[in-house]
């Protein structure tokens, strides 16, 4: 029976995080150096069209589809084929409410991805790799869940994709930006944001875009949407100030830039956890999130010397996984009668499944990005040359360039491909290796 | 007469001061850039998600004029008493002799190319 509320509800929640993708090409677009502004919105933003035609082509079917020996659904709703205007299975829905909201979900994941490789990886070889990866990765992953498959079974808990969307996609950066190697220059020249007033407007994007995401995720307007709503806006607020504080502390000033990231680690951290766990636990989940993904990217990152560019795996992989873990804890049955109670409600279940669930999640990420990686890399070039990476790949790949002007000086760039913030940037870089 | 390039690297927030004290003198002309430099004065650190940059390299103006009537120490003497505040970063102030100038529009050359055509500036 459809629920006019419901329905409205869910379709307003699927134009929200619709706009998270494009929220998080200028999120990511303003942190990269100015050459290479257009081919990280082009990313996300082609990533859009992309996976919502795969959505609806087999994504849906291989998700959601029925369960085959709780691995993956079966293609009997390949091109949407029977999904009509049926009401979706135990909700108060039109499945194709249902499907719009899964899509955009499908669509973010493998975005997200795109802020570890940021500024170096060729755009064909980016596109052949993610639609793999959205078809091999994410469709059975989102399956084993939100499908029915094992996961699921096993009793594991995901209210929005802290393991499915953050954790997976987190990792698969994680393991892509090593296999890719570093951009050229770094840790020697500086690689230092172009734009910070634009990633804080992607940031509110995402911050805004959130609450479809995790409030949506109850597929109705009612009291556990609202507890969704509270949870993820006291997270993303906690992690907010615990990040900002931190870096204040450490690094001697509170920036913008952490204060961003900072909302989008508590946000993250809140994700499986938002339709499970009650207001007051969210804000403890949002500090810690705050603060460990702020060591992660400012500790853990310099330490073993991967380049995640802009921090794809510091906020995603490692707030995801802190959310996986903080829904064991806090999960009660108190907020969701469907869910299960957590570590601190006397239940050890769900805190080891959550573990495994986490094990797994890796490991798919790990050895499924490793495979097809070494495949596309079989046939097709995925990394710019050091020339090209020097000119930068908006002009390489796209032919195009985002500022008329050059930003820094304010001068005309006639016939110059050479990007005068990062000269200025690179010289200062080498007065510092010659002082040093 | 002798043809004397005169290049002032100074702060920024001290230009407007300065186009008016030349001016004053009678040294209309100049061109005016945007530069980076180091020396004495600090630059400042930048912190993009923990990671630290040292940015020594200070925002600075170049005013470049080229004199030929007005004496080079009256330059001199106005440009530091307009720039001198005492502490590092006042900037430096160097002197060239130019060996020929040409006026482009005219065709003029050496001292004909820098002198003020009297009544051709409106003023």
């Amino acid at each position: 029976m459809i629920d006019t509320g419901d329905t409205a509800w869910v379709l307003i929640s699927a134009a929200l995080v619709f706009i998270m993708t494009p929220g998080l090409a200028f999120f990511y677009g303003g942190m990269v150096r100015s050459k290479n502004v257009l081919t990280t919105i082009m990313q996300s933003f082609f990533i859009v069209a992309m996976i919502s035609v795969e959505w609806v082509l087999i994504g849906y079917a291989m998700t959601f589809g029925t369960d085959i020996n709780g691995f993956i659904g079966s293609l009997d709703k390949m091109g949407l084929t029977g999904v009509g205007m049926n009401v979706l299975e135990n909700g108060t829905i039109p499945e194709l409410a249902f499907v719009a909201f899964q899509c955009m979900f499908a669509v973010i994941t493998p975005a997200l991805i795109t802020g570890a490789f940021a500024e170096r990886m060729k755009f064909a070889a980016f596109a052949v790799f993610i639609l793999l990866w959205a078809i091999l990765i994410y469709n059975p992953m989102a399956h084993w869940v939100w499908g029915g498959g094992f996961l699921a079974e096993l009793g594991a808990l995901d209210f929005a994709g802290g393991l499915v969307i953050h954790i997976l996609s987190g990792v698969s950066g994680l393991t892509l930006c090593i296999l890719l190697g570093k951009r050229k220059g770094y840790g020697r020249t500086a690689m230092i944001p172009h734009n910070l007033p634009m990633t804080v407007l992607g940031a509110t994007l995402l911050w805004f875009g959130w609450f479809g995401f995790n409030a949506g995720s109850a597929l109705g307007a009612n009291a556990l949407a609202a507890n969704a709503f509270v949870t993820s806006q006291a997270a993303a607020a906690a992690a907010t100030v615990s990040w900002v504080l931190a870096e204040w502390r450490f690094n001697g000033k509170p920036t913008i830039l952490g204060a961003a990231s900072g909302c989008v680690a508590g946000l993250v951290a809140i994700t499986p956890a938002a339709g499970f766990v009650a207001p007051l636990p969210s804000v403890i989940i949002g500090l810690v999130g705050g603060i460990v993904c702020f060591f992660a990217v400012a500790v853990l990152k310099e330490k073993l010397g991967y380049d995640d560019a802009l921090d794809a795996f510091g906020v995603h992989g490692i707030g995801g996984t802190w959310g996986a873990v903080a829904t064991g804890l806090w999960a009660t049955t108190g907020i969701n009668p469907d869910g299960a109670n957590g570590l601190l409600y006397g239940d050890s279940h769900l805190f080891i499944a959550q573990l495994i669930s986490i094990v797994v999640a890796y490991a798919l990420a790990i050895a499924g990005t490793y495979v097809l990686y070494k495949a596309v890399a079989a046939f097709m070039e995925t990394r710019a040359s050091e020339a090209e990476e020097l000119t930068g790949l908006d002009i390489v790949e796209h032919g195009e360039r985002g500022y008329g002007r050059s930003v820094m000086a304010g001068s005309p760039m006639l016939g110059s491909f050479e990007d005068s913030s990062e000269m200025l940037a690179n010289t200062v870089m080498n007065i510092n290796a010659q002082k040093g | 007469m002798k043809i004397t390039k005169i290049e002032i690297i100074t702060r920024s927030s001290k230009l407007d001061d300065l186009m008016q004290a030349l001016n004053e003198i009678g040294v209309l002309g100049m061109t005016v850039s945007q530069v980076f430099g180091c020396g004495l004065q600090k630059g400042h650190e930048e912190v993009y998600r923990g990671k630290k940059y040292d940015i020594n390299l200070v925002p600075k103006i170049k005013i470049e004029t080229v004199i030929c009537e007005v004496p080079v120490e009256k330059v001199l003497d106005t440009a530091q008493k307009v720039l001198r505040t005492g502490s590092y970063g006042d900037g430096k102030i160097f002197v060239t002799e130019l060996s020929d100038a040409v006026r482009i529009r005219t065709g003029q050359r050496g001292a004909d190319a820098i002198k003020d055509i009297p009544g051709e500036r409106k003023k």
